[in-house]
């Protein structure tokens, strides 16, 4: 039984990693409060769904789809709708303000667009549903392929980080935006790459989870909840701790769902962001300012 | 202290109460459509008004509106049938208030961003708790609610509540409670550098607010006859409060007043001819005022109210 729940979380926790990196990074280096993440990562779901069903494609071809369109489209929705809200906020404060009232309204239009085309029905798709023996239990191929998938993406954008050029400017805006323009780092586009390719990340995360999980049109909400905990809980802007963090909150739920009830899944992971809040508000891997 | 009123404060009452009394003869004069569009225009003004009374001088965001608002109904539903209706709407506002309490006490003392991530959840989590408490322990989900309440009898209540929230916004605006608010949404550093508990005032407020949107919540939930989770803790109602007070304008007490009106009438035309949209043609006003409206409608009222020909005159005369 503790072998099954660890694996199982295990596996849930990659895609999880990716949705907190991408939002630890609109978050933590565009200091945007996005919202709508979990629609976006919806959004990439129903899209590999309907590229699957309709033209026949594996979710793992979609992947190289979805991930760049998400990319252009955060990019876009930064250029256009955020940079006004960047240029006349005066402090943080308000541009945290903004941006969440911004995003909040994205994601009504976001779900309202889903709701359109989809409708308020759940959506599934069978791909690779094999059995997969692994430590004496069987788990679905499809888990293990994404895990797989999630794990290389995640790896490489810590490494991208680390140890280019583009990903110690990202890191210089994250510590602060004003001392990063003052080194000749063009600030704002390194916060709309860093948004982008966020969403872009968080689109992977959904594409991921549609291979094994179902979904409908108006589950975003649930998502965003359970990326901005991990967030919070890892240290704002921090990788290494979106991906401790993800895989803690996939292990609670996990445990809460098969030993206690799987309708009190959010009830584990709002637990978990009242304990960080009562006892580690800077996050795990956070400084305290 | 509250009984030192200015001349003009007197006047402003006054005029008040009138607008309350002639209001209040609306199901004289009709019983179908309009007491029905009075209803809801009452319940959102009281809302709006009571979401602003916190989130207008904080610039804290509560999304937290739909888990006050249902959980008000739950005790209704809960209740209906054992206790007597002010009991009822006593147990409502102390479960508002001890909800508002312990949010407030989470995410309060810490950052504003804690406390919007918090509240955002908030309603699906109760949503949540409440279905598997009924699933588990009472063995269904979906309760009927019996009270003897005609409709025109909601619209007084939600009448009085709207007086109430009004009175009680005047009443913070002028203690020491609402100067220290000023000086929070100002700057919360400055604030806590002047010997301000940020933490307690806004905790304080939170609870009010709470309270008054649980009963709100109290007051309509005879108008479901059913009710469920998934009905009672509807996200709808946090967007659709938020955009009412922005529309009017969060910073003064009247502002989002201004906005519920327009906005009610937006959201019958939106619900009406296209029943598969609201979403998405919601989201986009709610992003055309955030972009455009920024300070609200009562904002652009002010700035033309001070262009008018006859302040201009007096606002270069005190300058002379």
């Amino acid at each position: 039984m503790l072998t099954v729940i660890v694996v199982t979380s295990l596996l849930l926790g990659g895609a999880y990693a990716l949705m907190a990196m991408g939002l630890t990074l609109q978050y933590g280096v565009a200091r945007i409060l996005n919202l709508s993440t979990g629609e976006t990562l919806v959004g990439a779901a129903f899209a590999s769904f309907w590229l699957f069903t309709a033209a026949k494609l594996s979710p793992l071809l979609t992947l190289l789809v979805v991930v760049p369109a998400a990319f252009v489209l955060n990019w876009l929705i930064y250029r256009y709708l955020l940079t006004p809200l960047v240029r006349r906020a005066k402090n943080r404060g308000m541009l945290e303000a903004d941006s969440i009232l911004a995003t909040f309204g994205l994601l009504f239009v976001m779900q309202g667009l889903m709701l359109a085309g989809f409708g308020g029905n759940y959506y599934s798709y069978s791909y690779l549903a094999q059995p997969v023996t692994l430590f004496d239990h069987t788990f679905g191929l499809n888990r293990l392929v994404a895990f797989a998938i999630a794990a290389a993406v995640a790896l490489g954008l810590y490494l991208g980080l680390s140890h280019t050029r583009q990903g110690m400017a990202i890191r210089a805006v994250a510590v602060n935006p004003l001392a990063a323009g003052l080194v000749a780092i063009d600030v704002p586009r390194t916060a709309g790459f860093a948004f982008a390719l966020g969403g872009a990340l968080t689109a992977c995360g959904g594409s991921l989870l549609s291979m094994f999980l179902t979904f409908n049109a108006s589950m975003g909400v649930v998502f965003t909840m359970k990326a901005l905990i991990i967030v919070i809980m890892g240290g704002v802007g921090d990788i290494r701790g979106a991906v401790i963090a993800a895989l803690l909150l996939a292990l609670v739920e996990t445990m809460v769902a098969s030993l206690i009830d799987p309708g009190l899944t959010l009830a584990a992971t709002f637990l978990l962001f009242v304990l960080t809040l009562l006892f580690r508000p800077q996050g795990i891997m956070g400084k305290r300012a | 202290m509250i009984f030192s009123m200015q001349r003009r404060e007197v006047a402003t009452m006054a005029a008040a109460a009138a607008a309350l009394a002639v209001l209040a003869g609306l199901p004289l004069a009709d019983d179908g459509f309009w007491l029905a569009l009075g209803i809801s225009i009452a319940s959102y003004v009281a809302m709006a008004t009571a979401w602003a009374l916190f989130s207008g001088p904080t610039n804290y965001v509560s999304l937290a509106t739909a888990a006050f608002f249902g959980s008000g109904a739950y005790v209704v539903s809960a209740l209906a049938e054992s206790a007597p209706w002010p009991v009822i709407l006593i147990a409502a506002a102390a479960v508002g208030a001890l909800l508002a309490f312990a949010v407030g006490v989470a995410t309060l003392r810490l950052s504003g961003v804690h406390f919007v991530i918090f509240t955002f959840g908030l309603a699906e989590l109760i949503r949540q708790l409440v279905t598997w408490y009924q699933t588990t322990v009472t063995g269904s989900v979906g309760r009927y609610i019996f009270v003897e309440i005609s409709a025109a009898q909601i619209y007084w209540q939600l009448l009085a509540l709207c007086g109430l929230t009004f009175f009680i916004g005047w009443a913070i605006a002028r203690s020491r409670l609402g100067f220290a608010l000023r000086v929070i949404g100002d700057d919360e550093t400055v604030a806590a550098h002047s010997g301000i508990n940020t933490a307690q005032c806004k905790v304080l407020l939170f609870c009010i607010s709470g309270t008054l949107i649980a009963l709100v919540g109290a007051v309509m939930a005879p108008r479901f006859t059913y009710i469920e989770p998934s009905i009672a803790y509807g996200s709808m109602v946090s967007f659709q409060v938020v955009i009412m007070a922005l529309l009017g304008g969060a910073r003064r007490l009247w502002g989002p007043l201004v906005g519920v009106l327009p906005f009610t009438l937006l959201y019958e035309l939106i619900s009406g001819r296209f029943p598969n949209h609201t979403h998405l043609l919601l989201g986009i006003a709610f992003l055309l005022i955030v972009y455009f409206v920024p300070q609200g409608v009562s904002g652009l009222l002010v700035k033309a109210w001070n262009r008018m020909p006859w302040r201009r005159a007096a606002a270069a005369g005190s300058k002379a």
